[in-house]
């Protein structure tokens, strides 16, 4: 009794197959990642479920060829769609590092959008104008676009820090401040009046493609997503790794404990949201610094970053996690590509993506809960078990 | 003299058209937020409220000879109603499923946007949704002959001001002069003594959502009905605006009205700098005037925010055993 719902003692009975049924779902409900895992899928389920059905409404004879391809299709056109899957997903994985890296630090990065706006125009302003740095034109783009975002997100992380503003708050400020300010600079400095838009970054701007061209032939994937596995890899290492990762998740867990502990936590909460910025910063730079896509004096907020924040919670607010989430983004968006072709409209994405976000809101709910439930049932069988073996 | 009256009499109406859904949707957000829960998908609300009434005006319009003002009044109201229900969803993620109010209230914010433009795009071919867009009020008769004020405020009107008008007084006073308002605030301030005292907290804070829903869903019909003649999938950020309103004005109704006041005279110099003298000299980009509320609300969040007048429980899920 020990363990009420421990797993010898429940193989020791009961036939064959419910044995083993009840042991695995006594692992998942003594290991909390799996239960998080499973909430993740949950919501994926759910979001693909509520697009299924409004696709069901709208259209029911091509629902079915429709909803199978935003889920495949991805694969419809060999190593092509594969490629535009990658490229479609590399700035969304980058978003989502970015507001998972803050969440590991107790931060609720919603201004994404706005750090990535930052980037995104300093990339293109470099990209356009510093010709005379020749092949390392781009690199110096990207690392602009990235010190941008950095600093975009460090402002909201110096005014938690010192003056106790909740980041969610000023980020919202910050985003309109951004897209004002994306607005006006592109009038005022890099401004293509013929086309009312952004003029396009020199071609020794653009990222390379090196052999990818030749793997994925037709796509648009370049190597930012080998931006993307790096810096997945780097902040894995630095979260799971280093000391400045574990203080900065203890300042996530608990602020005063860390301060307790003898760590900065200011100096942590800086450190973080800029970090943060930077890898949305990068995402812009990525997104704007390819041939055929321009910055627009629009007024509108990217929605990639937004985008980024359910990627971070599909993926557990774990580098890899995200990862796998940003790339499965990339597909559902690459299936909504092709969707048009069943006379849906690609929104249908959004939909899918929004609703993907509001379930895994649920996700405390669904693991405290799914967990009480497993072992509050698994342990009554147990128990239950055990009373018939006394008879 | 007569050419700054001329300027006054101008631009007037065109701010109390901008204030009025910023003032209106703040109040919500207020309600929302001194119940305890933190509404940032007004937004997306906005949204919903919009295109649901706006579609309903559309039909309403083809379908019969209604006096516009009536059509008017029923897409507000319809709006409304769009806005209440949809709001449910996040009542109910950050209520009961004890959620993050950030994460769900995001979720509506992507949300919306998204159906309405792929519901218009099924049925329209096209993101618009165009209406008549006959609905401003050239001259109240009678009061348009009072002078000045007159002028200022009875002609050159739209329905939605003076039914605004009568709704943030009559919420003004529910908020601090009745016994239902009394308890919204307490589950803001301290849910727990609130609830010791037998109040229901799950259900005031339903209350206070769904309202900020109805009066989100109402404003965004009257930002279209007072700046387009058709709907876009968007209201352009009026939702966050109207957040910064509220926080500008520290969660105080008439701090509220002086805020949205504010923050609506920059949208309209920002549109219409060009025309008024003083400033056609300063030659400052419309940006700068659009950006300006956003800067100010982060300056005053800088300077008061240690001593912020923010309800205490507000974005906290209510948990019993917690103390």
């Amino acid at each position: 009794m020990k363990f009420p719902w421990g797993g010898k003692r429940a193989r020791g009975n009961g036939d064959g197959g419910g044995r083993i049924v009840q042991g695995a779902l006594q692992k998942v409900a003594h290991r909390p990642a799996s239960i998080s895992a499973f909430s993740s899928i949950l919501a994926i389920v759910s979001g693909l479920l509520v697009g299924f059905v409004i696709m069901l409404i709208v259209n029911p004879g091509d629902a079915v060829p429709g909803f199978l391809t935003i889920l495949f299709g991805w694969l419809s056109e060999g190593s092509r769609s594969v490629g535009d899957m990658l490229y479609f997903g590399v700035p969304i994985v980058l978003t989502g590092l970015s507001v998972a890296f803050a969440f590991r630090t107790g931060l609720f990065n919603i201004g994404a959008t706005g750090q990535l706006t930052m980037g995104a125009f300093t990339a293109v302003y470099i990209g356009v104008n510093w010709g005379f740095l020749g092949a390392f034109h781009w690199i110096v783009a990207v690392l602009g676009g990235m010190i941008a975002g950095a600093v975009w997100g460090s402002i909201a992380g110096l005014l938690k820090a010192f003056r106790n503003v909740h980041e969610v708050v000023s980020s919202i400020m910050l985003n309109y401040i951004a897209m004002y300010m994306n607005t006006m600079l592109i009038v005022q400095l890099i401004y293509n009046r013929q086309y009312a838009r952004a003029r396009s970054p020199l071609p020794s701007a653009h990222i390379p493609t090196w052999f990818l061209r030749d793997i994925f032939p037709g796509s648009s994937v370049n190597i930012g997503i080998f931006i993307a596995i790096g810096l997945t890899i780097l902040l894995h290492i630095i979260l799971n790794r280093t000391v400045f990762g574990y203080e900065l998740k203890s300042v996530g867990f608990n602020r005063d404990a860390a301060k307790y502990a003898g760590m900065n936590a200011k100096r942590n909460i800086v450190l973080s949201m800029t970090i943060s910025g930077a890898l949305a910063g990068i995402a812009g730079a990525i997104m704007f610094l390819v041939a055929g896509r321009h910055l627009e004096p629009v007024n509108q907020l990217m929605q990639e970053g937004f985008t980024g924040i359910a990627i971070a919670l599909l993926g557990l607010s774990a580098p890899i996690g995200v990862f796998m989430a940003g790339i499965f983004y990339g597909a559902l968006e690459q299936g909504g590509y092709y969707l048009q072709l069943y006379d849906f409209m690609p929104e249908i994405i959004d939909i899918i993506i929004a609703v993907i976000i509001y379930f895994s809101a649920f996700s405390l709910f669904i693991q405290t809960y799914v967990a009480g439930y497993l072992r509050r049932k698994l342990g009554a069988e147990v128990e239950l078990q055990q009373g018939t073996e006394i008879k | 003299m007569s050419q700054t009256l001329g300027i006054v009499y101008f631009l007037f109406p065109l701010v109390v058209a901008s204030m009025v859904p910023l003032a209106l949707v703040a109040l919500g957000a207020l309600f929302s937020e001194r119940s305890g829960v933190i509404n940032i998908a007004l937004e997306g609300i906005m949204v919903m409220g919009g295109f649901v009434g706006v579609m309903s005006i559309r039909y309403i319009e083809m379908a019969t000879t209604l006096p516009p003002q009536l059509i008017a009044f029923l897409g507000l109201l319809i709006g409304a109603f769009a806005g209440f229900v949809f709001s449910f969803f996040h009542a109910y993620a950050s209520i009961n499923m004890k959620s993050n109010q950030i994460i769900s209230a995001t979720a509506l914010n992507l949300f919306a946007p998204a159906i309405a433009v792929f519901v218009a795009r099924t049925i329209f071919l096209s993101r618009r949704v165009v209406i008549s867009g006959n609905y401003l009020i050239r001259e109240v008769p009678i009061l348009s002959d009072i002078p000045i004020i007159g002028r200022l405020f009875f002609t050159r009107a739209y329905l939605s001001t003076y039914l605004g008008v009568v709704i943030f007084a009559v919420l003004t006073i529910v908020l601090y002069k009745t016994r239902l308002g009394l308890r919204i605030r307490s589950c803001g301030e301290n849910p727990h003594a609130a609830d010791s005292l037998g109040v229901n907290i799950y259900k005031i804070r339903y209350i206070g959502v769904l309202i900020s829903g109805a009066l989100a869903g109402m404003g965004g019909v009257i930002f279209v009905l007072s700046f387009a003649t058709r709907f876009d999938g968007t209201v352009v950020g009026f939702g966050f605006l109207a957040l910064a309103v509220l926080i500008f004005g520290q969660w105080h109704p008439l701090k509220i009205l002086y805020a949205a006041f504010f923050f609506a005279a920059m949208r309209v110099v920002a549109s219409t700098y060009s025309g008024i003298p003083v400033l056609q000299d300063i030659r400052l980009p419309a940006e700068v005037y659009r950006m300006l509320p956003y800067v100010a609300t982060l300056v005053v969040l800088a300077f008061v925010s240690k001593k912020s007048q923010a309800p205490r429980a507000a974005g906290e899920p209510y948990d019993v055993g917690k103390r």
